[in-house]
This record gives C-alpha cells, sequence and structure tokens, in this order.
C-alpha cells in the first residue's frame, strides 16, 4: 500500500509533465515545426481517447461479469476503422472543406445552417456525455480510494468528494489552458493532442504491463491462463446474441458520433491521409488493449478475496502481490485515460455550446451590433472557458446526485445510446440528398426524447427520477409505455430496447420528415455540397442560368457606385472579354465580381439581393447569400488553370461571334446602302423632275404657284447638294484626306453657338438644356469647326427625335479616367440595345420617319471626325434616353475647368 | 478541343488501384461477417462441471481482429496520395476527372 | 366624270405635284401619308386606281399590296407601284405580288398619267 501523500505527489509530477509536453507542442507548433506533431503516429494515439477509464477499468469489471461481451466495444469501431473508405474518409473531407468544428456544426451546416438543429444536437451531447464524464471522475477517485491508505505520518486522506473536487478543477484548468488558446477551431490543439498521445502510450504500457504479470508472473503462461479461463466461473456466464449485435453496432454508430471523437477525427486530422495509417494501426491500439482483459478477470476472480470489485482488478491484483510501481504504473494507466478523455470531451462540448448555444442567443439579445469583431472574439474564448468549466461542473453535480456507485460500464453504454441519436441525420446527411432539415429534427427529438424515457431517467433506478410504479407498469397504468417494454417487448435487454426503439423511431422519423417536407435553397446547396464533397464541379449554382440585360445592370450599378465608377467597370469587363462599348456579356463571372464590388459598398447581403432582383427577377433571401458566400470559396479552389484555358476559349469565342455579327450586319448594310443612296437621290429629284415638267407644260400657272413650284425645285436642289456634301465629307474623312485647322477656344462658347446653329431645326416641341457652365470653362485647343459640327449633330438630333412630353437634353461635362468628355444625355426613348452597335454606320436611320431632315449619314460623319480628332463618340446605355459621349482627345485640353 | 469522353478501359495500374479501393471496401464487410460468428455459437448455461469454451473463441475473436489489422495495413501502404481524391461512385481515370 | 385615284405616298413636294397635274386633268385626288392604315384607307375610299410609294412611315407599300391583293373588297382595284430604290428586286417583288403596274421615280407627269389611264380603261 501506498500512502496517501505519494500518490499525490506522483500525480503532480505526472500531471507537470503532461503540461510541459502541451506547452512544448504548442512552442514548437507556433514556431511552424510540425514535423512529428503532424505524423500519422500522434494521430493514431489521439484516438485512444475512445478508450477510457471505462476500457482501463471498466473492460475487466465488464468481462467479470459477461465474458467476451465486452469486445463489442472494440469491435464495432475496430469495423467503422477498417472501412474508412465507406464513411470516415467522406467525414474527414467534409470536415475540412467546409470547416465544421463539431457534430453539432456538421448537421447544423448540412441541413442549411440551420441553428435550432445546431443547438438541439448540442443539448443532447452535452446531456449524453455529462454522465460520460461523471464516469470518469468518478474512476479517478474510486482508484484513490482503493489505492491509497492513510499514512500515519503523512497528509490526512481527504474524503473522496473533496478528491473529486480536485481532479475536476485540475482538469478544467488544463483544458482552459491548451483547450482555448485559439478561437478558430481549425487551428487544431497540438498541445492538448499531443500530450493525448503521450497518455495513449502510458496507458497501453500499463494494461500491457499488468496483463504480462498476470500471464507470465501470477501464472506460468499462456496454457495456464487458457485452461484457467476455460475453467472459470465467466465460462458459464451465458451469452446474449441480441446484446453482441446490437453492442458492435451501436459502439462503431458512437465512434462516428461522440463529441470527442469527432474532434479527434475529423477537427483535429491534419491530413486525410492519416486515415489511413489509423485504419490498422488503431484497431491495433484496441485489440493491444483488449489482449490481456480477459485472462485479468480470470485471474482477478481467482486470486482476489471473494466480493472484491472487478472494475478494479487492474490496481487491485498487482497491489495485493506487492508489486507497488507496477500499480503505480496502473494508476496513472487509469488516471491518463480518464483525463485525456475529460479534456477532449470538454473542448469538443465547449466548441458547440459556444457556437450553437452561447453565441446564436447573444446576438439574437443585441441584434446589430454583432460588428465590432474584436468584441465578439474576446466573447467566444470567454465563453468557450466558461462552456468547459459549465461541462465539468455538470459532470461533477452529475456524479454527486447519481452516487457513484453503479457498474461502470452500464454508464458508458447509457451515454452511447444517447450520443448515437445523431447518426440517422449524420449519415443521411452525407450520402442522401434528399435529407432535410425538418426530418433531421424530428429524426433526433423523437430518438432523444426515446431515449430520455427508455434508458436515461430509469438508470437512475426507481422513485429517483421516474417512479416506481411507472417503471413497472407504465404511466398511467398503460403496461404498452412502460419504459422498459415499450409495446410489450419486455424480453429484450433494456440497452437492446432502448437502442431498437430510438433508433427506429428516430430513423423513421428522420425518413418520413425529409420525404414529406421541401428543404430551403440553402439547405439544398449545402446537400449537395457536402453529399458531393468527392465531386468539385457540382455544388456550382452561380448566377449560371440567368438571361440578364447589361443595361439593367449597369443603370443598377450607377446608381450605387456612381455612373464613372460603374462605366469604368463594365467598360474594363466589356475590354477583357473582347467586346467594344458599355456593354459586357452579363456571363456569371462578370455577376460574380459585380456583386463583390458592389457588397464592397452596400454590404454583401444587400448586394446579393440587388443583383437577385435583376437576375432572376425574384427576391433572395440573406442566406442565399451565404451559400454564395461558400461557393465563391469552393469556386477559387476549383482548378484556376481549368478557370483560366475556358475564359480564354470564352474570349475568343465572343470576339468571333462580334466580328460574325458585325460582319453580317455590314455585308446587309453594304446591300442597303446602294438602295439608299438611290432613294436619297431619287426623292427630291422626283419633286424636282415633277415640278419643272408642271412648270414646262403647264400654261395656264398663277405666279403665286410658279413662284412656289420654283422654291420647292430649289429646296429639293438644295437638298441634293447637301447630301452630296455629306457623302464627300464622310468619303474624305474617312481616307483621312481631311485637313484639320486647330484654334483655341472655351468649351462653353462652342456649345453655345451648336446650341445657337440648331435652334432651326424642324422639331415636334421646344427642347429644354440642360448645362453647367463651370465645369464647361475647358480651353481647348483643336479643330473648331469639325468639333462643333459634331455638337451640331448631336444636339439636333436630341431636337429632332426626343419625343418625351418635356423634352430635356442635358449637357454635361465630365472626367473619365483622367480624360474630358462631355455627354449629351436627353430624356426621349433611347435607342434600343439592337441598334446601339449600328447607329454609327452609313444609313443607319431608326425608322423612315426620321429621314425628316438627315440622310442617315450624321452619325458617321460625327465618329470619323473624332476618330480623326484623336477622340472618340460613343453611345452611353443606361442614361434613360438617348446618350452620347464625346470623349476628347488629351492632347485638345490646354486647361481643364 | 478536350476529349471529354471518358476511356472505356483503364490503363492496368489504375486497374489495379481501383481494385486495391475495392478491396479497401470489401474488409469492413468480411470484418463483419467474421465478427458476427459469435452469434451462430451455442450459448447454454454450462454445467458447474463442465468446461466451457471461452479461451478458444477468445482466441477465435483476436485472429480475426489481427488478420484485419493485418489487411487493413497492406492495402494502407499500397495506397498512393492522389487515390484519396477519387470519388466514391465513379470509376473514372483520375487523369480524366478534371476534364468533367 | 373624272375617275378617282389614292395616293399613298409620304414625300409632301411628291404628293402636291401628283396631285397639282392629275386634278388638273379631271382626276379626283385623294391622298394618304401613313402605311399602317393604308388598307383601310382603300376600302374606305375605294378609288378607281391606287397610287402606292415603296417607302412608306410604319409598313412598307409591299405588305399593303398584298393585304389588298387578299381582300375580295380590293382585289381588283389597279395599283400603280412607285418607288425611289428602282432595282430589279423590287419590280420582282411587286409583280410577284400582283401589283397592275411600276414606275421608277423620278417619273414623267405624261408617263403617270398615261399609266394611270391604260389602267383604268383595262
Amino acid at each position: 500500500m501506498l500512502p496517501y501523500n505519494i500518490l499525490v505527489e506522483v500525480c503532480v509530477i505526472y500531471a507537470a509533465l503532461l503540461f510541459g509536453v502541451a506547452f512544448l507542442a504548442e512552442r514548437r507548433a507556433k514556431r511552424g515545426k510540425l514535423s512529428w506533431l503532424r505524423s500519422p503516429l500522434v494521430y493514431t494515439l489521439s484516438l485512444s481517447i475512445y478508450c477510457t477509464a471505462w476500457t482501463f477499468y471498466g473492460a475487466v469489471g465488464y468481462a467479470a461479469r459477461s465474458g467476451l461481451e465486452f469486445l463489442t466495444i472494440y469491435l464495432g469501431p475496430t469495423l467503422v476503422m477498417v472501412g474508412w473508405w465507406w464513411v470516415l474518409r467522406k467525414l474527414v473531407r467534409i470536415g475540412r472543406r467546409q470547416r465544421i468544428t463539431s457534430v453539432a456544426d456538421l448537421i447544423s451546416s448540412r441541413y442549411g445552417k440551420s441553428a435550432v438543429l445546431g443547438g438541439v444536437v448540442t443539448c443532447l451531447m452535452v446531456v449524453a456525455t455529462t454522465p460520460y464524464i461523471a464516469l470518469q471522475l468518478q474512476s479517478v477517485t474510486l482508484s484513490f480510494g482503493v489505492f491509497a491508505r492513510p499514512a500515519p505520518e503523512g497528509l490526512a486522506m481527504p474524503t473522496q468528494s473533496v478528491t473529486t473536487i480536485w481532479v475536476a478543477i485540475g482538469l478544467t484548468v488544463f483544458t482552459v489552458l491548451f483547450g482555448t488558446r485559439n478561437l478558430d477551431a481549425n487551428e487544431r490543439h497540438h498541445g492538448v493532442v499531443t500530450a493525448i498521445a503521450v497518455e495513449a502510450l502510458v496507458k497501453l504500457a500499463a494494461l500491457l504491463a499488468v496483463g504480462a504479470f498476470v500471464v507470465w508472473g501470477i501464472a506460468s503462461g499462456p496454457s495456464e491462463i487458457m485452461a484457467r479461463i476455460n475453467a472459470s466461473p465467466i465460462a458459464k456466464v451465458p451469452a446474449d446474441g441480441s446484446r453482441w449485435f446490437a453492442l458492435i453496432f451501436l459502439s462503431g454508430a458512437a465512434f462516428l458520433c461522440l463529441p470527442r471523437m469527432f474532434q479527434v477525427l475529423v477537427v483535429e486530422n491534419e491530413d486525410e491521409r492519416h486515415l489511413a495509417t489509423a485504419s490498422w494501426a488503431f484497431p491495433l491500439y484496441m485489440a493491444l488493449m483488449s489482449l490481456f482483459v480477459l485472462p485479468i478477470a480470470v485471474m482477478g476472480l481467482a486470486v482476489l478475496p471473494a466480493g472484491s470489485n472487478p472494475d478494479l482488478f487492474v490496481l487491485t491484483l498487482p497491489l495485493s502481490m506487492d508489486r507497488n510501481a507496477l500499480a503505480m504504473l496502473a494508476f496513472l494507466g487509469g488516471f491518463s485515460s480518464a483525463t485525456s478523455m475529460v479534456v477532449v470531451a470538454s473542448i469538443a462540448l465547449s466548441t458547440m455550446v459556444s457556437n450553437h448555444l452561447v453565441m446564436p442567443l447573444w446576438l439574437g439579445f443585441r441584434r446589430g451590433g454583432a460588428s465590432m469583431s474584436g468584441d465578439v472574439r474576446q466573447l467566444v474564448l470567454m465563453s468557450r472557458r466558461l462552456s468547459i468549466a459549465g461541462v465539468l461542473a455538470l459532470g461533477y453535480t452529475y456524479y454527486r446526485i447519481s452516487g457513484g456507485g453503479e457498474a461502470l460500464a452500464a454508464i458508458g453504454l447509457i451515454s452511447f445510446v444517447g450520443v448515437v441519436q445523431v447518426l440517422p441525420a449524420m449519415i443521411g446527411g452525407i450520402f442522401w440528398r434528399g435529407a432535410t432539415r425538418i426530418g433531421a429534427a424530428a429524426g433526433i427529438l423523437s430518438g432523444f426524447a426515446i431515449w430520455l424515457y427508455t434508458l436515461f431517467l430509469p438508470s437512475f433506478g426507481p422513485d429517483v427520477l421516474l417512479s416506481a410504479a411507472l417503471l413497472d407498469h407504465g404511466p398511467g397504468g398503460f403496461g404498452w409505455l412502460t419504459p422498459q417494454a415499450l409495446f410489450g417487448l419486455g424480453n429484450l435487454d433494456p440497452v437492446v430496447h432502448a437502442v431498437m426503439w430510438s433508433l427506429v423511431m428516430n430513423t423513421t422519423a428522420f425518413l418520413v420528415g425529409s420525404l414529406a417536407s421541401f428543404p430551403r435553397p440553402l439547405e439544398r446547396l449545402q446537400g449537395a455540397q457536402i453529399v458531393n464533397v468527392f465531386d468539385y464541379s457540382t455544388g456550382r449554382h452561380g448566377w449560371a442560368r440567368s438571361f440578364v440585360e447589361a443595361e439593367d445592370l449597369l443603370v443598377m450599378s450607377q446608381r450605387i457606385f456612381g455612373p464613372r465608377e460603374a462605366q469604368a467597370l463594365f467598360l474594363t469587363e466589356a475590354l477583357a472579354q473582347g467586346k467594344d462599348g458599355y456593354l459586357p456579356d452579363p456571363t456569371p463571372e462578370f455577376i460574380d465580381r459585380l456583386e463583390r464590388e458592389l457588397a464592397g459598398s452596400v454590404g454583401a447581403a444587400t448586394a446579393h439581393a440587388m443583383i437577385g432582383q435583376i437576375v432572376t427577377g425574384a427576391s433572395v433571401s440573406v442566406q442565399d447569400l451565404m451559400a454564395v458566400a461558400d461557393e465563391t470559396a469552393q469556386i477559387m479552389e476549383y482548378s484556376s488553370q481549368l478557370e483560366t484555358k475556358s475564359q480564354e476559349l470564352a474570349r475568343t469565342a465572343r470576339q468571333l461571334r462580334d466580328a460574325n455579327q458585325k460582319l453580317t450586319a455590314l455585308s446587309v448594310q453594304k446591300d442597303a446602302f446602294l438602295s439608299q443612296i438611290s432613294h436619297e437621290l431619287r426623292t427630291p429629284m422626283t419633286s424636282i423632275r415633277a415640278f419643272s415638267e408642271i412648270l414646262m407644260s403647264e400654261a395656264d400657272l398663277t405666279d403665286a404657284d410658279k413662284d412656289r413650284y420654283s422654291r420647292i425645285i430649289h429646296d429639293e436642289a438644295l437638298r441634293l447638294t447637301r447630301l452630296l456634301d455629306a457623302l464627300l465629307d464622310l468619303n474624305v474623312l474617312e481616307h483621312g484626306q481631311a485637313t484639320f485647322r486647330p484654334e483655341t477656344v472655351v468649351l462653353r462658347d462652342m456649345i453655345d453657338r451648336a446650341i445657337l446653329s440648331t435652334s432651326g431645326v424642324r422639331s415636334a416641341q421646344p427642347i429644354t438644356i440642360v448645362r453647367n457652365d463651370a465645369s464647361e470653362a475647358v480651353i481647348l485647343h483643336t479643330d473648331v469647326d469639325r468639333l462643333s459640327q459634331v455638337f451640331i449633330n448631336l444636339i439636333a438630333n436630341a431636337r429632332k427625335y426626343c419625343v418625351a412630353p418635356q423634352a430635356r437634353l442635358t449637357i454635361r461635362v465630365v472626367r473619365v479616367d483622367g480624360q474630358t468628355a462631355i455627354d449629351f444625355i436627353d430624356n426621349g426613348a433611347g435607342i434600343p440595345i439592337v441598334s446601339q452597335g449600328l447607329i454609327f454606320e452609313k444609313f443607319s436611320r431608326l425608322s423612315d420617319q426620321s429621314a425628316a431632315g438627315g440622310a442617315g449619314l450624321g452619325l458617321a460623319i460625327c465618329r470619323e471626325i473624332m476618330v480623326r480628332l484623336g477622340g472618340s463618340v460613343s453611345y452611353l446605355p443606361g442614361q434613360g434616353g438617348a446618350a452620347f459621349r464625346v470623349l476628347l482627345p488629351q492632347t485638345a485640353i490646354i486647361r481643364a475647368a | 478541343m478536350i476529349d471529354r469522353r471518358k476511356p472505356v478501359f483503364l490503363e492496368r495500374q489504375t486497374y489495379r488501384r481501383h481494385r486495391l479501393i475495392d478491396a479497401s471496401r470489401l474488409v469492413p464487410l468480411a470484418g463483419a461477417f467474421l465478427f458476427f460468428v459469435p452469434l451462430l455459437w451455442e450459448y447454454k448455461v454450462v454445467a458447474p462441471d463442465e468446461q466451457g469454451f471461452l479461451a478458444e473463441r477468445m482466441v477465435y475473436l483476436f485472429a480475426v481482429w489481427f488478420g484485419l489489422v493485418v489487411l487493413a495495413a497492406r492495402i494502407a501502404a499500397r495506397l498512393r496520395p492522389e487515390d484519396f481524391d477519387r470519388d466514391h461512385e465513379v470509376d473514372v481515370d483520375p487523369d480524366s476527372r478534371d476534364r468533367g | 366624270m373624272g375617275q378617282h385615284v389614292l395616293l399613298i405616298e409620304d414625300e409632301p413636294n411628291i404628293i402636291e405635284a401628283i396631285r397639282f397635274f392629275l386634278s388638273r386633268d379631271g382626276w379626283k385626288v385623294s391622298c394618304h401619308s401613313d402605311g399602317a392604315s393604308a388598307v383601310a384607307e382603300v376600302a374606305r375610299v375605294s378609288p378607281d386606281v391606287v397610287v402606292l410609294d415603296v417607302m412608306l412611315p410604319n409598313r412598307s407599300g409591299f405588305d399593303i399590296l398584298k393585304d389588298l391583293r387578299a381582300d375580295p373588297a380590293t382585289q381588283a382595284t389597279p395599283v400603280l407601284m412607285l418607288t425611289a430604290k428602282g432595282q430589279t428586286k423590287d419590280r420582282e417583288r411587286a409583280a410577284h405580288l400582283g401589283t397592275s403596274a411600276f414606275m421608277t421615280k423620278p417619273f414623267s407627269n405624261a408617263d403617270l398619267r398615261e399609266m394611270l389611264r391604260s389602267l383604268i380603261q383595262a
């Protein structure tokens, strides 16, 4: 027997060692030296938190009571591990890709980032894990009690509950120190994981040492052990086939669902390839842990006095043989098992509690205040720390309430059945796109309720939480509702009974709920991304199917960015696509980009809603926006090379298409040109000929008639001359034969003169001209006549064609990318998109009605003039009317306004 | 343009890799079957003077267990990094994945 | 009594010229300038002969001709088509649609007068 104070000293030294290991690992990780911290070995060893004190002490007790059945707890996980290609690989990939932080987070993300589901799963996990933590505290306390005997000269041995409190406090400190260093759960807990790996080695060594001592120290070797096993009372215990089956299934499922296992398997996973190693190494670890369990149980029953607690044979066997060092090692093994489980479980639970209970509630209470990011960060860390303390406090409370006297294995199984209730939602969620939030919630809640009723509440014993009468005869005498014999199935083992009913109801509710409900958009998106996690190309649901007018987008963008930036953005994009003008094709990439730009101004949610309204014509919820953000991340991961290539192809194709369209249009125009010019020349000639014949052949004309007809002939002749002049002018310009005579002039004066000289234009109604004198104080050095010709043409066009009830022409001078531009914007009907590309071509008039004045050469001449002057004139879409932009050549400007 | 069609036959190396993954998927099924063999054993109450078969049964289970470990280890040792990206359902040449 | 001619044309000077010299010859001349309502106008006025320009606002002369030939009421009305484009293509198209005669601008007043007379006598 060891004195209590030595035991305490050893514990403290061991704990200090673990602190040291964790600290060194954190420091190495911080310096980027991760080589061995990231090895598959450490990953495998960290999985050993599956083997808790329940394994270390409890397995022997379990074996002493039920024979080989204890193995089921390890055979289930073994099948899951060697079958990693089925489920674990996918879970790990999803966890990494979606940045999953816990089981609750996985379920919540999969089902459309449902806060309610996350909260429900968190509550379930806290309720189901608390007894398990209590179990660990109990085992440490128990081992202290059995092991230590008060020494006369040493410390007075405290009561058990005091020991438990100290253990709980020590674990809280360790977990808070190393578990809440960093906020992002994807930055892994290197310190904790390394310490756990060390503990894994200690507990394996301890159990193997005790086993070897039993086989070769107490017995004479394997053959004697075999004989003793077959002769022992354990061999005469009848086994239960339904339990064998149910427990293998249960333990395999729990291995995936337990918060702490999810933490080490998925969240702490550094590299998917570590799974391949762990797939055989961890089953090996569990096999070694189990190898000597039955021999220890058999020898304990044979050697130790009748009535000894078989749960403590691992300690009491060496002690009874006065092997104090071995017993100390065994004690440390048990201590390691308990502490590592509690540390990881409380980290996992605290992440869930803080992310899925505390944060949603806090944000709900102070709506709109979430913009203070630093504030939130501190809050999250604090809530995690408090959650860790809270989880341990709950465990301690449960330990005190339950009295701690029960067989260890029973509590473990109750806990397993609880956590396994997330299995249908989890497996269904990662393999079946049809699974919905409603189904998942229905399944988990019904399973949770049945578990509470048939297993958890009755586990406290009669008359503690459920009355003895209810346990025996059902509520209100309804026998078929008896907790442990639902619908009269009273012959089943209680655990098998609970597993069966809870999972059957759970799965049924999950399936029916999923089939009967319709998922929200975000759910469907997340479902597709998670189920098809290995297939990058799906999951892209941008704005691909949209049919949208680029002009609408431009109108909207101008409202937000202001016209200048919006036009610059559209112009750049159009150039990148290989198009002329301000209107790029609304490709998904462009719309995505536009949305990002907009988000910078008005916030992501508004930007998404606005774009959504134009693109799909429907209102879009904020949830879609979250999905889009996720997708963007996906797309960025998507092979960028492929992206570039396809963009290049698309650009070339677009250029070709545009060129082809233009050629076709031009060829049609060339055809039309001859008949146009014929028409333009013949129409005035017809009048001239008709009237001259009248004048020649009709003798009795009045003087007034003669006068009038001569005037018509004269006017029509002038019209012909003008037309020929314009044609020649254009020809000269097009062939670069025009000469320019630059003069210095103030822009304002030029516009004044242009307005004046268009005042005689035939128009349906007077037009108001809006100007800004100050901005027109630009001094130019250019060919004044030619530039005036352009202005006159544009103003005359507005006078002629603007049909608004209160016609208005706005002339404004703007700076565009360092250049000066003059915009002529009227409030008329504007020019249809189909015509915008052609208006600068010869004879391209929009209808014959507008043939009233010019010959359809005006804009063609304007364009040629501006090209010769070194500037440009272009149509400016999205201004609510016809709008033209004259971009002055940089060289022409002597002084800007 | 890139040919989007998937090859009908994969080259020998790739074919072997696919079968390796198939094997990896089969291991747990075989394991499950062998671990459920105890359901077929006779569980009667053994008379006080009779010997049980507990030790033999334990040896059987551990033999299966270690057998699975060895099998899984051999498969894991042959896997290559690129195998990890292969989809469950689709039996495609890894080089053609990017084109799809 | 003079015959009734409906002139469908949009160029005001040409209208004035034709109206002047046909009136002097004793023709009754009605005018219409809009393409869209031209068919209805023919049905309303029921002239003895129609002079139809090809380039009209809102509707082309070819379309109007097609409608006139489809309607039993106007089917038999002689139509003289005028065009300023003067391409063979246009002439063929007009013939195909059932025009009675075809003239290219500019025309001689005497020719037009003769043509209209022959159309009415035919």
